[in-house]
C-alpha cells in the first residue's frame, strides 16, 4: 500500500533592529520588537490559523486517517507564545487527536550540527523538552533545521536516541535512486532515513498557482492520481514544505485550502494512506544506505550549506559566532542565554547571502553583516564581563571543573555523613 | 562628436568619460570619431580618433602664407587642413575677436567668460558642419549643447546629447537660468538624449520635461588600471579613510566629517583624509576642528594623476557622500586598486555597483556605521575588496560604445 508523509516546518527568525556600533557596549536588546510582531501576527492570521483549521477538518473527515508531522522551532513556539497563543492552542487540539506528530530539531533553528556539537545537542534537549511541555509527547524522529544532513551529524543524532531522521532528495547523494523508499545511515543500519520527494512537495509550495506551468490548475485528483500511477514498488511519498506555504506563499485566493481538504478524499479512493514520519520508518523495509560525507540541506540549486555559509562575509560571522559557544553555555545569565540563541538562528546568516539572501529585510549582505556583526560584538563583551578572555578557555574549565565537582564531593561527603549519622542513631 | 575636455588635459571627469566612451566606440571597426574640443595640446592620443582643435578652425576669411599656417599651427592640425576648412565659412563671425589666422583663441578651461566662449565654440561648429562629412553629431555636456544644435540645423544630421550632468546636480537644486536655458534647449533639440544613470535619467524627464522616449540611460564605465598592481598600501597601524573630489557643496563634504566624528567617539586608530579643494575646504577645516577630530582629520590639497590612484591605495575604506552625483567615476576608480567604496544612493554609479556599501547622502549614522565595519571586520573589508575589484573589471568601455551605438542606429533609422 502506499501512504504519504505530510511534514510542515514552522520557523520565523527573531529579527534585528537596526543595531549602531555606537550601540555597542550602550544597548544590549538586539530585537525589533514591531516588525517581529507584525511578521507573526500576519503569517498567524493568513497561513497558521487557516492551515490548523483545515488540517482540523481533514482529520475529522477523513475519521482520523489523514496524519501529518511539524516541526516547530523553539524560536517560532516562543513568539506565538508572546503575540499568538492561540495557535500554541490549536496545536494542542491536532496533538489530541493523536494523528499529529511533532519532531524535533535544534531549538533556534541554528546551524549548531555542523558548527558546534555540544550546542546542537543542548538544543535538540531543549527543544525536545519544550515540545514535550506544550503537546505532551517527546518527539522520536528528527527534522533538521534546513533538513541539513551529514553522516556525522546523523550519527549525533542516531546516538541521541532517535531512530528516523528526514532528509533532502539531493541529486549528488541521491544519484538515481528514488525519493520514495526507506533509507538508512551508512553506517549505522538502525538509523532509518526519509527522503523528501522535492516535484511533489515543489508542486504544491511553488508551482501550485502558477499559470505558466504545464499542469495548471493543479486538482487533488490530479495530484493523487500521479502517486497512484507511481511503480508499484514504491511506497512511501514524501511531500514536505514550510507551513506558511498555505495561505502565504501561495495564497487563500489560490485555492490551496480547498486543495487539501480534497486530498484524504481521492486519497481513500486510490487505496493510498497517510503516515507520520515515525510511522513510516517502522511499515517499510529499507531499501539501501546512504552516504552523505558533506551536508546537504533543502535549499538552492547545489543543496548544500552554501546558502548559510557560502561566502566570507558568513563564513566569518559563523566563526566569530561558534568560537564562543563554550563560554556561553558555562554561563548562568538567563537573558544572556536567551539572546545567544536568537542569534543563532540560521536566517541571520541567510541574510548576509549575495546570491540567495531569502526573504532578507536588509538591502545587501554587507548591510545584513555589519548589523549582525556589532550586535554579536556587544554580544561578546557581555560574556566577556562574565568571563574575561584573559583566562583561557582551559584555565577556565579547570576552574570550573573544580567548583563542579566540589558540588559533588560536598553531596558525596554529605551523603556518606547522613548514613553514618543513621548508622550512629541505629546503633 | 563635441567636447569640452579630452586627457591629458582635464578638469573634471567629463574628459575620462569622453575619452573612455570614444575609446570603448572605436573598438567598433566601423565607426569613426571625430572629437572636437576647445583647445588641444598636442599630446592628446590620437590613436583611435580624430581631434580638432575649435582654437584652430578659421571662422573669418583672413588670406595667410601655407608656411606661416605651418609655423603657427603646423603641430596641431596639417595647414592643408586648415585650408580646406576655411572654405566652410559661410557667415560673417567679424564680430567675433580673431588672430590673424581668423580662429579664435580658447582658454579649454571654464573661465569667467564660459558663456562668451561656448557662443564661440557654436560658431567653429558652424564651419564644421558646412565642411564635414558625418552621420551623427554628439555632443557632450551642455557647454556643447548650442554647437551642435547649430550643426544640426545646418547639416541636417540627427543630433544626440550626451547628460554628463545637469546644473540639478551641480547647485543642489539652485539652478542658474541661463544655464538651464541652455540645457533645455539642447535637449529639445536632440533627436535622443543619453544619461549617465536613471537618476540623471529621471532629473531629464522631470525638470527638463524630455519625453521618456528620447531618453536613454548608458551608465559610464572604467578604463581598465593596466598598472593596477604598482599601487600597494603600505602597512600602517591607522586605518585611513578616504575622500576624494572637489571640496564642494555638491560632493557632501560636511557628512564625511559628521561621520569622521561619530567613528572617533567609538574608536580611535583611524584617519580621515580629505583630498582635493574646492570653495568649502575652508569651512570643512573650521567644521572638523570645532567637532575637535583635527589631529585626526587631514587635508592634502588637489591631487592629480598617479598621486590619485597612490592615496586611492592607501587607504582602507573609500567614500563619496554625493548629495548628487550624475554618475561618480571615482569609486570605481578607487575598486580598480582594491578600495572598498561607499557611496551614496544619490550616485548614479550605485546603479551599477553591488560590492559597495550605500547609504543616503544625509544618512551620517549608516555612513559611521559602514566605515566601522569595514575597519572592524576583516571578512567585511576583504570581500568588499576582492569582489568590488572583480565587478569593476567587467565594467567595460566597449559595452557602452554598443549601447551607444545602438542609439545612433534607431536615430538613424537602420533598425
Amino acid at each position: 500500500m502506499k501512504n504519504i508523509c505530510f511534514y510542515f516546518q514552522l520557523h520565523q527568525p527573531l529579527r534585528l533592529k537596526r543595531y549602531r556600533f555606537f550601540d555597542i557596549g550602550q544597548d544590549h536588546y538586539y530585537f525589533d520588537d514591531f516588525q517581529v510582531e507584525d511578521r507573526i501576527r500576519n503569517t498567524v492570521e493568513q497561513a497558521y490559523l487557516p492551515a490548523n483549521r483545515t488540517i482540523s477538518e481533514m482529520i475529522r473527515s477523513s475519521n482520523g486517517k489523514f496524519k501529518c508531522a511539524f516541526s516547530i522551532s523553539g524560536v517560532v513556539l516562543e513568539q506565538l507564545e508572546q503575540y499568538a497563543p492561540e495557535v500554541i492552542d490549536s496545536f494542542k487540539e491536532l496533538a489530541a487527536t493523536g494523528c499529529v506528530e511533532f519532531l524535533a530539531q535544534p531549538y533556534a533553528h541554528s546551524l549548531s550540527s555542523v558548527f558546534d556539537e555540544s550546542e546542537f545537542k543542548m538544543q535538540v534537549e531543549m527543544h525536545t523538552a519544550k515540545i514535550e511541555n506544550l503537546f505532551g509527547k517527546k518527539p522520536t524522529a528528527f527534522a533538521n533545521a534546513e533538513l541539513i544532513y551529514s553522516d556525522e551529524i546523523g550519527e549525533v543524532i542516531y546516538k541521541m536516541g532517535y531512530k528516523t531522521v528526514l532528509i533532502e532528495e539531493a541529486k549528488h547523494v541521491m544519484g538515481w535512486k528514488s525519493s520514495n523508499f526507506v533509507y538508512t545511515h551508512s553506517y549505522q543500519p538502525k538509523l532509518k532515513l526519509l527522503v523528501r520527494n522535492v516535484k511533489l512537495s515543489e508542486d504544491i509550495f511553488l508551482r501550485f498557482s502558477s499559470p505558466s506551468w504545464s499542469d495548471f490548475p493543479l486538482t487533488a485528483e490530479k495530484f493523487i492520481g500521479w502517486i497512484a500511477a507511481s511503480p508499484a514498488e514504491e511506497e512511501i511519498f514524501n511531500i514536505w514544505m514550510g507551513y506558511e506555504t498555505f495561505g502565504q506563499t501561495q495564497r487563500f485566493e489560490t485555492g490551496i485550502f480547498d486543495f487539501l481538504k480534497a486530498i484524504p478524499y481521492h486519497s481513500m479512493e486510490n487505496q493510498i494512506g497517510f503516515v507520520t514520519p515515525t510511522e513510516a520508518a517502522k511499515k517499510s523495509e529499507p531499501a539501501a544506505a546512504l552516504q552523505i560525507p558533506y551536508p546537504i540541506s533543502w535549499w538552492g540549486h547545489e543543496k548544500d550549506l552554501s546558502p548559510w555559509s557560502g561566502n566570507d562575509l558568513q563564513n566569518e560571522a559563523l566563526s566569530k559566532l561558534y568560537s564562543i559557544g563554550e563560554r556561553v553555555r558555562l554561563c548562568q545569565d538567563k537573558p544572556l542565554l536567551h539572546d545567544w540563541l536568537e542569534i543563532q538562528s540560521a536566517d541571520h546568516f541567510r541574510y548576509m547571502s549575495h546570491k540567495d539572501a531569502f526573504g532578507s529585510n536588509y538591502e545587501t549582505a554587507y548591510d545584513a553583516f555589519m548589523n549582525y556583526m556589532n550586535v554579536l560584538a556587544d554580544f561578546m563583551e557581555r560574556v566577556d564581563t562574565q568571563y574575561p578572555t584573559t583566562i583561557d578557555n582551559e584555565e577556565l574549565n579547570e576552574l570550573l571543573k573544580t567548583i563542579n565537582n566540589q558540588a559533588e564531593e560536598i553531596e558525596a561527603l554529605e551523603e556518606k555523613l547522613k548514613r553514618r549519622r543513621k548508622a550512629t542513631l541505629n546503633d | 562628436m563635441f567636447g569640452w575636455e579630452f586627457p591629458p588635459h582635464i578638469l573634471g571627469g567629463l574628459g575620462t568619460a569622453s575619452y573612455g566612451l570614444t575609446r570603448g566606440m572605436a573598438e567598433q571597426h566601423d565607426m569613426e570619431l571625430t572629437f572636437v574640443i576647445p583647445k588641444p595640446h598636442g599630446d592628446e592620443d590620437q590613436s583611435f580618433l580624430k581631434i580638432i582643435g575649435a582654437c584652430n578652425v578659421p571662422v573669418v576669411w583672413k588670406e595667410n602664407d601655407w608656411n606661416y599656417v605651418n609655423q603657427r599651427i603646423g603641430h596641431l592640425m596639417h595647414p592643408d587642413e586648415y585650408f580646406w576648412l576655411r572654405n566652410g565659412i559661410k557667415y560673417d563671425f567679424s564680430r567675433i575677436y580673431t588672430n590673424e589666422l581668423g580662429c579664435i583663441d580658447f582658454s579649454g578651461r571654464y573661465p569667467d567668460n564660459l558663456i562668451e566662449e561656448i557662443g564661440n565654440y557654436e560658431a567653429v561648429a558652424s564651419v564644421l558642419a558646412h565642411q564635414m562629412e558625418f552621420d551623427i553629431i554628439h555632443s557632450h555636456d551642455w557647454l556643447t549643447y548650442p554647437a551642435g544644435v547649430f550643426a544640426k540645423q545646418i547639416s541636417g544630421k540627427p543630433l544626440v546629447v550626451h547628460v554628463h550632468a545637469t546644473d540639478f546636480d551641480r547647485s543642489r537644486g539652485q539652478v542658474n537660468p541661463t544655464v538651464y536655458a541652455m540645457e533645455k534647449r539642447g535637449m529639445d533639440a536632440a533627436d535622443h538624449i543619453i544619461t549617465v544613470s536613471d537618476l540623471t535619467r529621471r532629473t531629464v524627464i522631470e525638470k527638463y520635461h524630455q519625453d521618456p522616449r528620447k531618453v536613454t540611460t548608458v551608465h559610464n564605465a572604467v578604463e581598465p588600471l593596466p598598472n593596477a598592481d604598482s599601487f600597494t598600501k603600505t602597512p600602517r597601524r591607522d586605518k585611513v579613510v578616504t575622500f576624494l573630489g572637489r571640496i564642494t557643496m555638491q560632493k557632501g563634504p560636511e557628512y564625511f566629517v559628521e561621520a569622521a566624528h561619530r567613528v572617533l567617539q567609538k574608536t580611535k586608530g583611524v584617519r580621515f583624509v580629505m583630498a582635493g579643494s574646492g570653495d568649502m575646504m575652508n569651512a570643512m577645516i573650521d567644521l572638523a576642528a570645532q567637532r575637535g577630530i583635527a589631529d585626526r582629520f587631514h587635508f592634502t590639497g588637489f591631487l592629480k594623476g598617479r598621486q590619485v590612484h597612490e592615496m586611492l591605495a592607501e587607504s582602507d575604506v573609500y567614500i563619496m557622500p554625493s548629495v548628487s552625483e550624475p554618475f561618480g567615476i571615482s569609486p570605481l576608480e578607487a575598486m580598480q586598486v582594491g578600495t572598498p567604496s561607499i557611496i551614496s544612493k544619490q550616485s548614479g554609479c550605485a546603479e551599477i555597483l553591488t560590492h559597495a556599501i550605500k547609504t543616503d547622502y544625509w544618512d551620517i549614522d549608516a555612513m559611521a556605521d559602514a566605515i566601522y565595519a569595514i575597519v572592524k571586520y576583516p571578512a567585511m573589508y576583504e570581500s568588499l575588496r576582492n569582489l568590488g575589484r572583480e565587478e569593476v573589471n567587467n565594467i567595460k568601455w566597449y559595452d557602452a560604445g554598443i549601447k551607444v551605438r545602438n542609439i545612433y542606429n534607431a536615430v538613424l533609422g537602420k533598425l
